[in-house]
């Protein structure tokens, strides 16, 4: 199935080459757990601190769970803040 | 102690500088710069006053920390009357003047009456005297601290100043320091001009040896800094990324408000966004960022140094604006840009070079404008008031010609000085202001987050995210994630933020510390430094305490609970798209649960047993 990944700031370094500045569409298996995904790309638990599906904060504890499916948009940021 | 325990007056109206010691036990009740500051302020102050009369006094204020080795310990505060809410104002600002002040001994300057004619004031250590400002009234922030160096030979002078705008009567001007540095809302920077008051310039050669304990300041501060190098936000990513990280965030969660918040998600986020910023350009193969910066004694160094692309149109002609100078902070960038519905990097640069230069603050000064695009757009103003410029949401090239004609206070300046609050009272639409107590909102659209909401109905100072930062809660999960959309817990949560807040400012401290460390990072620092009891408990009833001083001050002043309210659009118009499609903001749901968590009256007010709690 068909699902784009976001990666940010320090995080655009595990992107795979591509033309948008910070999202990709990729192929996965179906039913790929969204800690499954973060762990193919290398991007460890400390780094993928603030984790959303479609717009959609998921913790640290449900990323096991969270089954992906078509179309989804993972976005993914390490512990950054501001203001 | 950590404290100089000196004052100084400036009676700006009989040109005299006199010293005064520092009333101790408010310090002790108080702690510095915020605190104390508007500890002097509620009782020396009528709060009815005319802000820009008078009778309003302007407080520099430093905290106890600032001038010492803590990490981010250069703080400094303006508080005074502001002339955009009519609130107590209270902005803070970074840069290096905050310690210079401190080094030359003095805790605050307190400047009084007005003026007759233009003067700035000249520190150097203990000698305080005015002087003529006629060869700097006129000239914008940055050409008096240019001039004022020149005149005086001394590179270490520190300058904080009012730039063209205040002298025009701009409500929202800052006090900018150091050129690029601001003590930016509120309209402090009005308020320095309404009195005749150009410059402050300090030289201190004095440096701090007051310590209450040094050995136990010296393992505190070092134990701090240690902390703030180890977390991964203070450590990497704010120097590496600096605040406009945010802007991909918060327009991911879909809080990010649009074209005066007509609308939430801004397509055009990413192009000016910290990675944007970081990007090499097409034409000269360099980035928008040219470095960060730090403040005095900070070990973050979040600061933005940019500079514009030498050939986009706003600077192709004009050299002055092609160096690098301060860049584009998250607030700044989202409301002179996503409010706006500007996505042009260089233009947002450059108009926040030109707020930077002229002293406004670009959190209103963007909102304003944008609330005028929307009324141009709905055809309530048109060229005509414009002066011939189609003023239309994301229009560049309207932005930075209207910005450039701003700053010499000609044309449509007048209206768009007076803030959104009265532009659209004006021209009819008052609700098209998107304003908390006649102050502008800042990034985060409360009908995303919720507490943020709250926060901004209840702040003292009018929409303010820097009055209790729940974003770091309700977004980056620091120190803990809350649901966006949740109301409960959210009175609590936004009372917690207050308070720590509170103390932090009033410390000489930075906010952003906070993303690392807790009360019990702080408490300790400001024990050692100073004398009496600055446990973790004392820490946070003192915050408390000066929140509810700020509020007896706003209710002597007129304001009710009937102010702590959000403007329609953000309870009653839901979010049309994205992960936050359908919401409002629940103020209603929130608001007496704070009113019960403050100890307050159903209706706001603040009860005989809370005050005697508070010893107010």
């Amino acid at each position: 199935m068909n699902v784009s990944i976001e990666f940010y700031a320090s995080l655009m370094k595990y992107l795979p080459p591509g033309k948008s500045r910070f999202r990709r569409e990729i192929k996965v298996d179906d039913g790929l757990r969204l800690s499954r995904l973060i762990e193919q790309y290398h991007i460890s638990p400390e780094e993928a601190h603030l984790v959303l599906v479609n717009g959609l904060f998921v913790c640290g504890e449900d990323r096991s769970e969270r089954e992906l499916v078509e179309g989804d948009v993972i976005s993914i940021w390490p512990p950054v803040a501001g203001g | 102690m950590s404290w100089t325990r000196k004052i100084l007056r400036v009676d700006l109206s009989k040109g005299t500088c006199t010293s005064e010691p520092l009333n101790m036990e408010w310090a002790n009740q108080y702690l510095g710069q915020r605190g104390l500051a508007s500890k002097y302020l509620t009782e020396e102050v009528d709060p009815k006053c005319d802000a820009l009369g008078p009778d309003n006094k302007m407080i520099m204020a430093t905290g106890p920390l600032t001038g010492t080795m803590a990490s981010t310990g250069g703080r400094y505060s303006v508080i005074c009357k502001s002339p955009l809410t009519g609130a107590i104002a209270c902005s803070n600002s970074g840069g290096f003047f905050g310690a210079e002040l401190k080094f030359a001994g003095w805790d605050m300057i307190i400047f009084e009456g007005k003026s007759d004619k233009p003067v700035y004031l000249l520190i150097q250590d203990d000698k305080a005297e005015l002087r003529p400002g006629d060869g700097i009234w006129g000239k914008s922030a940055w050409e008096t601290d240019d001039i004022l160096h020149q005149t005086h030979q001394d590179p270490q002078l520190r300058v904080a100043c009012v730039g063209r705008t205040a002298e025009h009567g701009c409500l929202y001007a800052a006090v900018m320091n150091d050129k690029h540095r601001a003590a930016g809302r509120s309209g402090v920077g009005t308020v320095m001009a309404s009195k005749n008051l150009k410059a402050v310039a300090v030289r201190g050669t004095g440096g701090i040896g007051n310590v209450h304990d040094a050995k136990a300041f010296m393992a505190a501060t070092n134990d701090g800094k240690a902390v703030l190098a180890e977390n991964a936000v203070t450590g990497q990513g704010l120097p590496a990324y600096g605040t406009q990280v945010l802007m991909n965030v918060i327009n991911g969660v879909g809080a990010l408000p649009a074209r005066n918040m007509r609308d939430v998600g801004f397509e055009g986020a990413e192009n000016i966004s910290a990675e944007a910023m970081a990007e090499p350009r097409k034409s000269d193969g360099k980035p928008n960022l040219t470095t960060n910066g730090a403040c005095f004694s900070c070990t973050i160094a979040c600061g933005r140094i940019s500079t514009v692309d030498p050939s986009h149109f706003s600077v192709k002609d004009k050299p002055e604006y092609q160096g690098a100078s301060g860049g584009l902070e998250y607030e700044a960038a989202w409301a002179l840009g996503a409010d706006t519905g500007v996505d042009d990097l260089d233009a947002l640069t450059y108009i926040n070079f030109l707020c930077n230069e002229d002293g406004m603050d670009p959190i209103t000064y963007g909102a304003t404008v944008a609330a005028a695009m929307e009324m141009f757009e709905d055809g309530t103003i048109t060229t005509k008031e414009t002066d011939g410029i189609e003023l239309k949401f994301g229009s560049a090239e309207a932005f930075v010609a209207i910005t450039e004609q701003f700053v010499t206070g000609e044309g449509f300046a007048a209206d768009l000085g007076m803030g959104s609050k009265r532009l659209c009272e004006k021209y009819g639409q008052p609700d098209l202001s998107m304003t908390v107590k006649g102050q502008e909102f800042p990034a985060y659209d409360p009908r995303g987050i919720q507490g943020i909401g709250l926060a901004y109905a209840t702040s003292n100072r009018g929409a303010c995210h820097l009055r209790g930062y729940t974003i770091a809660s309700e977004v980056l999960g620091i120190p803990v994630k809350t649901e966006m959309n949740d109301t409960d817990g959210k009175a609590e949560l936004v009372k917690a933020f207050q308070d720590a807040t509170a103390l932090v400012d009033s410390a000489g401290l930075c906010v952003f510390t906070t993303f690392a460390w807790g009360m019990d990072n702080i408490a300790p620092q400001i024990d050692a430094a100073c004398e009496g009891d600055w446990s973790v408990e004392n820490c946070l009833e003192t915050g408390e305490r000066i929140w509810n001083m700020e509020r007896l001050f706003n209710e002597a002043a007129g304001f009710t609970a009937d102010d702590d309210k959000l403007p329609k659009r953000l309870l009653k118009e839901v979010i049309k798209h994205g992960p936050t499609e359908g919401q409002v903001n629940r103020l209603g749901e929130m608001l007496p649960k704070y009113y019960e968590a403050r100890g307050w009256t159903a209706d706001g007010k603040i009860p005989d047993e809370t005050r005697q709690r508070l010893s107010l």
